[in-house]
């Protein structure tokens, strides 16, 4: 570690040189946050543990303790280790159709989630590219936009899920589960919706004056103008909201899945799980949601990457 | 402003027409004139001086003030006219309505076209555009709910939820307090003043700075708010829990923020506080934390969103029996749908007031800033 010693040159170095500098610093982060939450779960658990001891009348020692907080069925705060055998046994070891089955869950989750955050980036570009090429649209809708962003929209989950399921469930005559997917889908839409239209009016707006003059000189069309410059240029605006977007679409499926007592997702794991005090359920799908946003975002920053590499704007 | 600002006027005298010649009611034969009388007449009036004077004279005061009163006139009397006709509303009602919706088009096509001007005057106009959008989407939402008669367990309609939330004010303040005063301000407080000390700790030493920042990032994104069951069991279901979801849910985009914004001093100004022979709190109050305001103030925009949202949905996973999450969430159950959009207008409200709190204290605070000086 010698860019320890001079972090005045690290930063002078090209990034090629700088990313495996920070391997080390990470994983001994993540390995303290670890021993941390092992410190806690003894701690969290001790009392559970001597109620347990102090009913048989044994007087535990250091050692029982230990295992006897490691290891039980319904921890205030389960040890990683069963966080992690739970996960394991949730995803591997049911079949993929099982109710039973993480897997199951998750793609419940995330097909809503994919399925909002598609048609919400959709809806967010168009609508950022009639802002962008009408004044008065720009003037009357852009502050409501811009306000929104500061409501907690979230809260409008519920009902979306609700009044959304009703109307297609009862009204359209849709299946359960289709009417399900759909207002969990909404919600997703509506959440991912606003960071891409903010963002990408930023991006479709960030060519330099001088190049839009260029355009001008060539006499090229709005449309010519829009597909040769503006987009190109917005490009790395549009990836960085669309991993926000991609993010807190998650989060809003997860959430459409609380109130309408759904029966399969995520978010209705950690709904029965907290109903029924099964901790390590609780983690587990937290884990499991987790690595799922990681995922999501990661993806759309590899094709930030390549799309950027390609077309030779990557710095 | 080329053919499209020529084009609306032309639409509206058709739209001012067919008002005029088409029967209002769809069940009866009846028209505009005949069935108001003088007031009809008014706005028949306003309507065509105000799209003649959009067609003759383009833009001046005169023009704007006609437009702005004739789509008011055309809008009120459409209202008016509302609740009579619920379900049979003929063609000619939705050519009165849509003629003063062009006409009010062409007033917010002649508002945004003028130059943005400092001082109260252009800030009134900044004002003026989006709340006449706001008002015209609140007058379709009343007619188009109003007159298909769609049911109010699907959308109420706006004066619905007015009434009900003027003649719900103690519920919806008790919700207030118990979530917005108690919750999201304590779990605001010591999530971003926690993550702001974390952050000059972690600043200090560079391998943690290397180490936290990615992890940061990373949490940052994840869905939080699924802590909620794992916080109501350690906590309790009063506003504590809901608090600690907060103060996870607003911790880490202060630290990210408060870390990135330590180091965007520039290394000129730095080597000059050396020069100054300052040390380590010398340099941090007068350099590294005056630049690394505009940072802070960034997370503390985007925590006073994350706090509400946080404490909201961390009341679905049960609480004591106040709250607007609570609120929410049982009021869907029991259909009172008009109910829950009160709250969530509260909501938007307070969401938006706490936002704003806090911008006008980065204007004050931070007006010497590139982006505040233009």
């Amino acid at each position: 570690m010698t860019t320890l010693t001079a972090p005045g040159l690290a930063a002078a170095r090209p990034r090629s040189l700088e990313k495996p500098g920070q391997l080390f610093p990470v994983t001994v982060v993540v390995i303290a946050i670890i021993a941390i939450w092992y410190v806690g779960a003894f701690f969290l658990n001790a009392q559970l543990a001597r109620d347990v001891f102090a009913r048989q009348k044994v007087e535990p020692s250091i050692s029982q303790m230990i295992g006897a907080t490691y290891s039980m069925d319904r921890p205030l705060l389960p040890a990683p280790h069963q966080v992690a055998a739970e996960l394991w046994k949730s995803t591997t070891g049911y079949p993929i159709n099982s109710k039973r089955s993480l897997v199951y869950h998750g793609w419940v989750t995330l097909s809503a989630t994919l399925a909002g955050f598609v048609i919400g980036t959709l809806l967010g570009l168009l609508l950022a590219v009639g802002i962008v090429h009408v004044a008065s649209l720009d003037k009357s809708l852009m502050p409501w936009v811009v306000a929104s962003q500061t409501i907690p929209i979230v809260a409008i989950a519920p009902m979306i899920v609700v009044v959304g399921y009703n109307l297609m469930n009862g009204q359209l005559g849709l299946s359960t589960d289709t009417s399900r997917f759909l207002a969990k889908a909404m919600i997703s839409t509506y959440l991912s919706f606003f960071p891409v239209t903010v963002g990408m009016v930023k991006g479709l707006r960030s060519p330099d004056p001088m190049h839009l003059d260029l355009m001008r000189t060539y006499s090229a069309t709005g449309w010519q103008a829009f597909w040769k410059l503006r987009f190109p240029t917005s490009l790395p605006y549009l990836f960085t909201s669309m991993q926000i977007a991609v993010a807190i679409s998650l989060v809003g499926a997860i959430v459409g899945e609380l109130p309408t007592g759904a029966a399969a997702g995520l978010g209705a794991r950690l709904l029965a799980g907290s109903y029924y005090g099964q901790t390590v359920q609780i983690w587990a799908a937290l884990l499991a949601a987790s690595i799922l946003a990681a995922v999501l975002v990661a993806i759309v920053g590899l094709a930030n990457r390549i799309v950027l590499k390609r077309m030779g704007m990557a710095r | 402003m080329s053919s499209r600002g020529h084009l609306q006027p032309w639409i509206a005298f058709l739209g001012l027409f067919a008002a005029v010649a088409l029967p209002l009611d769809a069940a009866k034969a009846e028209r505009l004139l005949p069935r108001e009388g003088t007031a009809g007449w008014v706005v028949i009036l306003a309507l065509a001086i105000a799209a003649y004077a959009a067609v003759k004279a383009q833009r001046s005061a005169l023009t704007a003030i006609l437009l702005a009163f004739a789509s008011c006139a055309g809008a009120w009397a459409a209202l008016d006219m509302l609740p009579g006709l619920a379900g049979h509303t003929g063609t000619g009602f939705w050519a009165l309505l849509l003629t003063s919706w062009l006409l009010a088009w062409a007033l917010v096509a002649q508002l945004s076209a003028i130059k943005p001007r400092a001082g109260p005057a252009g800030f009134g106009l900044k004002l003026l555009v989006p709340l006449l959008f706001g008002a015209w989407l609140l007058i379709f939402w009343q007619v188009i709910v109003v007159a298909f008669q769609v049911p109010s367990v699907l959308i109420p309609p706006p004066s619905a939820i007015w009434a009900k939330l003027v003649s719900s004010i103690p519920i919806l303040a008790a919700d207030f307090r118990q979530t917005f005063l108690k919750a999201v301000i304590a779990g605001y407080v010591i999530g971003c003043g926690s993550g702001f000390l974390v952050a000059i700790l972690v600043d200090r030493v560079p391998f943690l700075q290397r180490g936290l920042l990615p992890v940061g990032n990373l949490v940052s994104a994840l869905p939080i708010i699924g802590i909620a069951p794992i916080m109501v069991m350690w906590f309790g279901f009063d506003w504590p829990s809901k608090a600690a979801v907060v103060v996870v849910a607003t911790f880490f985009p202060m630290l990210v923020n408060t870390v990135t914004g330590l180091a965007a001093s520039q290394p000129m100004q730095r080597d000059l506080m050396r020069t100054y022979a300052a040390n380590y709190w010398q340099s941090l109050f007068k350099l590294r934390l005056p630049e690394a305001l505009p940072f802070i103030f960034n997370a503390l925009k985007i925590n006073s969103t994350l706090a509400l949202i946080a404490a909201i949905v961390a009341e679905f996973f049960g609480t004591p029996i106040v709250g607007m999450g609570f609120r929410i969430s049982t009021e869907v159950g029991r259909m009172n749908i008009d109910m829950v959009w009160a709250e969530i207008a509260v909501a938007a409200l307070a969401g938006s007031v706490f936002y704003g709190v806090i911008a006008l204290i980065e204007r004050a605070s931070t007006f010497w800033h590139p982006s505040f000086r233009t």
